[in-house]
């Protein structure tokens, strides 16, 4: 839609004058520490939510963001490591990885009052899972045995519940999987595998609008394209006890107005600081800026499914292209410090992080990219396409890769811009495209096995390449079936060492969270999902 | 009279059909699957989409669609959006948040433009004929995001007199500021548009008879100066109440104004069907009444125009 394209642009171009504008508004207090006031709420910027507000429903921030703080899995995720905490589960055990016994803390509740119990999880699970049900992350429950009888690929489904789900009694269940996968309960931390009251399956529509959770903030209001008010729930059992009285989602439509009202205190903690103020927002704001990891990569992927780049010499001529790119220089200059050079294909932070996977084919040099180039027998044609969405702020950088790879090794690149994410999506998916494509990674969980077994194993969901490496598959296998998660994680290093030889995709950076708050908040960090630590928040007394 | 009205109403009749379709051949023959796109950078489950394809009867050949969505309609049903909101309460929600805005926006430029037109008009030449004229010039010449920029950063940063943003969408006193940016485009052209429409009127030649029967200075003005000069700057108005609700995207996005154009663009970024047409049709509508209006207020302000 063009209206669309030109007022992105005109946002975009506008924002040179805010940066102007912005540089002459005065310092502040900084995030000194002081008393604060655990009734208070702080305001966050939010979009409008997608979908309505249920938990196996939402896959963007909007409304993914409001749910994480009014619903609370089994477990979750440390923000400060990252790391695996139990939440409402008190143990999760399994001995084969395949069978896991789930036992629940006692004393949980609904904020309705209802106690948490056995059956919530597996009612709300089974109820995700099946199709009829439409949830748009219905098949994050496939790994659990009789998934294929509630979702099949297409029909109707033959029931409405999945085997593998047994509730022994009020605090336990079990969970059986299709086959083994070790890590399972890294999975559960997901927002999907929320429990849910048994008022919802009443009026799940209805529901959707006005939630009603088991976790540290209880839902208020929800005053559409405004904000979404929560408060903190009394009875929270979870280990993190809320450190403020609640959250207050406010509804911005373009991050330069969230980040004007940040710097006048109308806002106090921003998603990410807008493109036009990256290069000021540290001296804006001073020691209430924020520059934290984000488990997230950015990478450019092959059409390996393409008869040019399927021979397996070719391999050579990606690693040459990888080295060709000067990813230090791209980093600091056009995309002004807000990403990290990669030399992996998964992202820092995330358990199982191993810095200089790629090795040397993710190294700047110009004279070993042109020989490799030149071993693989060139790139088809001598010229490489690069299709990314124009409506994410890639331009730019693609401009910048192309450029690099022109200039190191005299192979034309170009990049081919399609007008939208779901036009740029339809042409990679749909296999129209010969070349290189802009995609990336954004975990769902801080683990190793996420950014390669959902993307890198044959025929995964997010596997666009085409790639498929009975190698890698192996690895990836074997790791799933370890008897521990370090065992796993360790298999999945192994396996992605496998990814160097192949380089179905290039890994180009680390995406970090860029943010800031006002002066009447502190003790405000991100964890590695971009995400605040939401209770730890103190606003100021 | 009346006849007229009947005639002028009936021809909105295939106008509004023809715009509604041509608005929903453009969104759904966009490239892209919005159903698709509801699962983001994650691969689509394909049952889940064809479930939702069918829900959002996006299953069907285009001009099933279109017979539906129309059938639906006219039984006031607007259809839902993706958040599972009907659209009409998305539009309920957000039209009024527009049209005080655009109505303040309206008021502001009429009102002030019609004042500096007439005050340069008169006096032709003098000081402050020509700052209006740079002042008017300066303001057509900047881009209506750039004022809205400047503006957010004098009064909002450095004096302190309003948010950076609009907090409470509904609250009209914090509308005012987004409301002048909004108006100051048309105002400038109000202002010029009367300036020399006066400026022609004055050297007719019932004017020079209205002198020479040596009425008041202040009659002369308002009864023939003014009135006679004044078809064109209401037509300009008149098109432009539309324009001013339609093209407040830019301004709502600046100061996260929660109306109209902000709905119309997340919906456009979604490919959100229903909204987009819904929302597009209402604005056909003012359109075509707000020039019915203005076209009855030819025979109002010239008794030589008559409608039968």
């Amino acid at each position: 839609m063009p209206a669309a394209t030109r007022a992105r642009w005109v946002l975009a171009a506008a924002t040179s004058v805010a940066l102007v504008a912005s540089g002459c508004s005065s310092g502040s207090d900084g995030g000194s520490s002081g008393s604060s006031d655990t009734s208070k709420t702080f305001s966050y910027q939010s979009t409008e939510p997608q979908n309505p507000l249920q938990p196996a429903n939402a896959n963007e921030t909007g409304g993914g963001r409001i749910l994480q703080n009014l619903f609370k899995g089994l477990v979750d995720y440390d923000p400060s490591n990252a790391k695996l905490r139990m939440q409402v589960a008190d143990t999760i055990e399994t001995s084969d990885a395949q069978t896991f016994n789930v036992t629940l803390k006692d004393g949980w509740t609904f904020h309705d009052g209802t106690p948490v119990h056995a059956k919530n999880f597996v009612d709300a699970w089974n109820w995700a899972a099946t199709t009829t049900n439409n949830q748009i992350n219905g098949s994050w429950f496939s790994d659990i045995e009789g998934y294929q009888d509630v979702h099949p690929a297409s029909g109707q489904p033959t029931t409405n519940k999945m085997s593998g789900l047994t509730v022994v009694d009020d605090l336990h269940f079990t969970v059986k999987l299709n086959s083994k996968v070790s890590y399972f309960e890294y999975k559960l931390g997901y927002i999907a595998f929320s429990p849910l009251p048994d008022a919802f399956f009443n009026d799940p529509a209805g529901y959707g609008q006005k939630p009603v959770g088991n976790g540290a903030y209880q839902f208020v209001s929800w005053d559409h394209n405004q904000q979404v008010v929560t408060k903190a729930y009394p009875n929270y059992q979870g280990v993190d006890k809320p450190k403020n009285g609640g959250v207050v989602f406010k509804i911005y439509s373009t991050s330069e107005a969230a980040y004007a009202d940040l710097q006048s205190n109308n806002l106090d903690v921003i998603d990410q600081v807008p493109p036009s103020a990256l290069a000021t927002y540290k001296s804006d704001l001073g020691d209430r800026a924020i520059d934290a990891p984000q488990g997230a990569i950015q990478n450019i992927g092959f059409t390996l499914y393409q008869p040019d780049w399927a021979p397996p010499e070719k391999a050579k001529v990606r690693q040459g292209l990888s080295m060709a790119i000067d990813r230090d220089t791209i980093t600091k200059t056009v995309l002004q410090g807000s990403r990290k050079a990669a030399s992996a294909w998964v992202a820092e932070g995330v358990e199982g992080y191993k810095e200089g996977q790629c090795g040397d084919n993710c190294k700047f040099d110009p004279a070993k990219a042109k020989q490799l180039i030149a071993e693989g027998g060139g790139v088809p044609g001598n010229r490489l396409t690069i299709t990314y969405n124009a409506d994410g702020g890639h331009k730019e950088w693609v401009d910048a890769v192309c450029n690099s790879i022109r200039q190191s090794t005299g192979v034309d690149c170009v990049g081919d811009p399609k007008p939208d994410f779901k036009t740029a999506r339809a042409a990679i998916t749909g296999h129209q495209i010969n070349g290189a494509f802009r995609t990336g990674w954004v975990q769902d969980y801080p683990l190793n096995a996420n950014f390669l077994a959902d993307v890198y194993r044959t025929g995964a969901a997010s596997n666009d390449f085409g790639y498929s490496s009975p190698q890698f598959d192996q690895l990836a296998n074997q790791a799933d079936q370890a008897a521990s998660v370090s065992d796993t994680v360790t298999g999945y290093q192994q396996a992605e060492a496998v990814l160097a030889q192949d380089m179905p995709a290039v890994p180009l950076w680390y995406y970090r969270t860029n943010s800031g708050y006002s002066t009447k908040v502190q003790n405000v960090t991100f964890d590695s999902f971009g995400n605040p630590a939401w209770t730890q928040v103190e606003v100021k007394g | 009279m009346g006849s007229y009205v009947l005639r002028r109403v009936l021809q909105m009749i295939p106008v509004f059909f023809g715009t509604t379709l041509l608005i929903f051949l453009m969104v759904y023959t966009l490239p892209g699957d919005p159903v698709a796109a509801l699962f983001g950078d994650k691969a689509a489950d394909p049952a889940v989409v064809a479930n939702l394809k069918h829900k959002y009867y996006l299953d069907q050949p285009l001009w099933k669609q279109y017979l539906h969505y129309m059938g639906n309609l006219f039984q006031g049903d607007f259809g839902t959006s993706f958040t599972g909101r009907p659209v009409t309460e998305i539009m309920a929600d957000a039209f009024p948040v527009t049209i005080r805005m655009a109505l303040m926006a309206f008021l502001f430029e009429m009102i002030f433009g019609l004042c500096l037109g007439v005050v340069s008009g008169l006096k032709r030449g003098s000081v402050q004929d020509t700052l209006v004229l740079v002042l008017t010039l300066l303001v057509i010449s900047i881009p209506v995001f750039v004022l809205a920029y400047i503006a957010q950063t004098v009064f909002a940063t450095n004096l302190g007199w309003v948010t950076p943003t609009v907090q409470d969408s509904t609250d009209l006193s914090q509308l005012i500021l987004p409301a002048i940016v909004l108006g100051s485009l048309s105002l400038a052209y109000v202002a010029r548009l009367t300036r020399t429409s006066i400026g022609e009127n004055l050297r007719a030649d019932y004017m020079r008879t209205a002198v020479a029967k040596g009425l008041p200075r202040r009659t002369i003005i308002t009864r023939h100066l003014l009135r006679n000069s004044l078809i064109p700057v209401v037509t300009f108005l008149g098109t432009d109440l539309g324009a001013l609700m339609g093209g407040a995207i830019v301004t709502e996005g600046i100061f996260n104004v929660q109306g109209i154009g902000n709905v119309l663009y997340r919906a456009i970024n979604q490919k959100e069907g229903p909204t987009i047409v819904g929302i597009v049709t209402v604005l056909v509508i003012v359109y075509l009444v707000a020039s019915l209006i203005v076209d009855l207020l030819y025979a109002v302000l010239d008794p030589r125009i008559r409608y039968a």
